[in-house]
Order: C-alpha cells, then structure tokens, then sequence
C-alpha cells in the first residue's frame, strides 16, 4: 500500500531523512517511536507529499508521491491524516468540519455528506456535539472529531502524526480506543507514536527512526522482545520505565 | 466675536446630500474593489512565485510611496485621455467620477492587500497542511479555510483602513468633484458662511466614523461571546 524506497531529504544542507525504505502493507499498522527529532514526522508528512523530499521514491497504491505529474490533491483526499494539534477548522461548526471537504473535494451532496458525517460522529461517541465549534471541545473530544473527519473522505489508509502527544493524561486513552478499534477493522495504518502500550496491543510492525535513519523495522513481538540496536534499546529503557 | 449664523444650512440640505452620496459610492466602490484586487494581490505575494510576487510587491510599494491626493491628479489626467481613445466617448463627457473611482480602487487595494497579507499569515501553517491533506487544492484552501479565518482575524484593520478611506475621499476637491466635503465648502462660499458649513461637515464626518467603528466594535463582540 505504501511503499518507501530510498527516501532522503534535506533542509538545506541539513540532511533529515536519510535513505529510508520500508513499506505498510493493505491492512497492516505500522507504529513509529524514536527521540525527537529523528525525522519520524517528516517520514509520514512525505507520505502524502505535505513535506518534499529530494531523492527516493513513495508510491501509495501504486502511484507515486513525488512523480511530477501525480495528481497530490487527489492523491492527498484518499489518505487521511491526523495532526499532533487536531488541527480542526475554528471557524466552521463540527459538522461542517466533518463535511467541507466531503463536498468541496469528492463533490458528495451536503445531505448524503452531513449523514455520513453523522455517522461518523457516532462512531467517535460524539454525536451530540455536531452544532458546537471545535473551540468548545476539550482536546481528546478535537481529536475525535479529527479523525472522523479523516474518516469521512473513506480513506485507503490512516497517517497519525503524534495523536495523543498533545493532551492531557486523561484523554489520551480516548483517542487511543478510537484507533485500537479502527486498527482491529483493518485500517491500514501509519503512526507516529510513543504509545508503547498501544503499539504492543495493535502494530503488526514497529520503526524506530534516529539521526533520520530506519535504524530498527520490526515485527512488534520481536521488537519489544529483543530490539537489534543499542540505540533502540536506550529509547525503549527510558520510555518504558515508568 | 464671531457672530454664528446656520440659518444657510437647512435649505443647503438637498446638495450636502447628493455630495454625500458621491462620496459613500467612491467609498464603497473602492472598498468592494480594493478587497478584491487586494487579495489577488496579497495571494499573488505569497504565492513564492517570483513572477507572480514581483510585480505585486512592487505594485504595491509604488502606491504606498505616492500621495493620495497625486494619484487622484495623475488619474484625472491620464484616465480621461486614455478613455477617449479606447471607448471613442466624447471629449466632453464628465469622467471626473470614473477617474476618481478608478484611483480610489487601485490606490486602496495597494493598502488592503498589505492588511489582507498580515491576515493570511496570521493563520497557522497547521491549518494549511490540514485542509491540503483533506485533498483541497490550494484554490479551496484559501477560499474555505484561510480566507475566512484571515478576514476575521484583520476586521479591525480592515474597518480602520474604511474610515481613513471614507474621509480621504474629500481629496476629490482637487479634481472639482462635489462629495460631500466639496459640497459643503461650495455652498459656504456661495452664502458667506464657510465656517458654519464647515464645521457642520466637519461633525457629520465625526458622527458616522465614530458610529461605524461603535458598531463594529459591538458586532466583533457579539461573535466572539
């Protein structure tokens, strides 16, 4: 489903990602963990072509990211994403949230995207807040919200860049049983996450990126069992303690 | 002492309006144009294509570096003789109020698209990326969610731009263009009674600028609460 061959890409002089290669298979979740700053973010924003990369390829189903020719718009409104600040459009209610893009992009009906929109506001638990603005909902209620709007576009796969680092403790599991559930109904799936504890419950594969590098590309058993690198072991040391 | 005599005004009434609505249509026109036309232009200086930038930026500068009241001159000059020879209309026809309209538009839209500008990049880079990955393409990113989020942000500047706008219009006097202003000093001068008129202009100007920002005010309220 989405394939990564070679990847690099630079700010400048400043190489982020170098030579990354790894691939998500249809129905498979994939979770991303390393410090900060070792270009885990940038590796799923290039996903989508929200970040250009200079050199490699990425195809998702079959059609290539950085071709110049590739339609990104289109591309872009069959892979959903969801942002570390929810990212929510402030000024339009939630539903309209959960529909712009349904009708603006796919050129559903407002009515046939409204019940959609609904439907998927269920699915969240959030059905009652339809007419409110994103500024009246807590943040693991935004980020709901969020990935329903995601949803809504009927997605071939899911990119969550850090979903639940932007929130308090106690919504945290909120967002996180959205995204169990939606990984036990065979989502294909990218995320970015520290979430150990949702990585071991739902990733088929776990990459552990340093210094912009696929240091670590692992089934999640294996991973947590016996992480080859030294490096992984010291993250895995120090975010498993507590 | 001055001896105050308003006995001119009442009868001055009819004119003073007609001169009122020259200059709320040269206000309205050129905020309705220069909203447009800015945009474009704020949009074309964002765009980070050179050839697309350039020429907005400078457009914009040169406006911004030439006073009002030469713009309106040059206009009244150039426009009229430019028309004639386009649209073939007679050297007679009064076209102080087109050119007038003209500048007012070009020249306003220099300084909106400078408000529009700060507006656009008031809104967060995030909100870019998300309506991108929602497939938007950029058109509807701007039309859906940062224009909208933009205009609410610069209401204020936008609404200060519209006052400065609505008494900068009386620069038309220099072109003989009866707006509200020049209706106001031509009737104190026929009557003898400059002061007066003057000052009555003057509260006119006073108590629609200030009842418009009130108004504004009190709506920016309203949506935020």
């Amino acid at each position: 489903m989405i394939v990564y061959d070679k990847v690099s890409k630079w700010y400048g002089s400043f190489q982020v990602l170098t030579e990354c290669s790894t691939q998500v298979r249809r129905g498979e979740v994939v979770v991303i963990c390393g410090p900060s700053g070792s270009g885990k973010s940038t590796l799923i924003k290039c996903a989508n072509g929200l970040e250009p990369f200079q050199a490699g390829e990425i195809t998702v189903d079959g059609i290539s990211v950085g071709a110049p020719g590739t339609n990104l718009p289109k591309l872009r409104s069959r892979i959903g994403m969801v942002f570390q600040h929810f990212e929510l459009f402030p000024h339009l209610s939630i539903m309209a949230n959960l529909t712009i893009a349904q009708v603006k992009v796919l050129g559903r009906r407002p009515d046939e995207a409204a019940e959609k929109g609904l439907q998927l506001l269920d699915r969240v638990g959030l059905r009652a807040l339809a007419d409110k603005h994103p500024g009246q909902l807590s943040g693991g209620q935004q980020q709901r919200v969020a990935i329903a709007r995601a949803l809504a576009m009927d997605p071939i796969c899911m990119l969550f860049d850090e979903p639940t680092s932007a929130l308090d403790p106690e919504m945290i599991n909120e967002v996180l049983d959205v995204m169990v559930e939606l990984a036990r109904e065979g989502m294909t799936m990218m995320c970015v996450s520290h979430e150990m504890g949702f990585a071991r419950k739902v990733a088929h594969r776990v990459i552990f990126m340093d210094q912009g590098r696929i240091v670590e590309d692992a089934p999640t058993e294996e991973f947590f069992g016996a992480p080859r690198s030294e490096r992984a072991q010291q993250f895995l040391s120090k975010i498993l303690r507590h | 002492m001055y001896e105050f005599d308003w006995s001119s005004i009442p009868g001055a009434l009819p004119i003073l309006a007609k001169g009122m609505s020259v200059t709320l249509e040269l206000t309205l026109t050129a905020i309705a144009v220069g909203i447009v036309w800015g945009a474009l232009l704020a949009m074309a200086r964002l765009s980070g294509k050179p050839w697309l930038s350039w020429p907005a930026a400078t457009y914009v500068n040169v406006f911004r570096a030439i006073p009002l009241v030469m713009v309106i001159l040059w206009f009244y000059l150039i426009v009229p003789a430019l028309l004639q020879q386009l649209l073939h209309v007679q050297a007679s026809t009064d076209i102080r109020m087109a050119s007038a309209l003209v500048a007012f538009s070009l020249f306003e839209s220099a300084y909106y698209a400078e408000i529009i500008r700060a507006g656009i990049q008031s809104v967060p880079k995030g909100q870019v990326a998300a309506a991108q990955a929602l497939g938007m393409p950029y058109a509807q990113v701007m039309r859906w969610v940062v224009l909208p989020q933009a205009l609410r942000n610069m209401t204020p500047l936008l609404l200060t731009q519209a006052i400065i706008l609505f008494q900068d219009t009386s620069l038309v006097y220099v072109i003989g263009l009866a707006d509200f202003f020049g209706a106001a000093y031509k009737v104190g001068d026929r009557d003898g009674r400059l002061v007066e008129l003057l000052l009555f202009a003057g509260l006119i100007y006073f108590v629609i600028c200030y009842a418009v920002s009130w108004l504004v005010k009190n709506l920016q309220r309203k949506s935020v609460a």
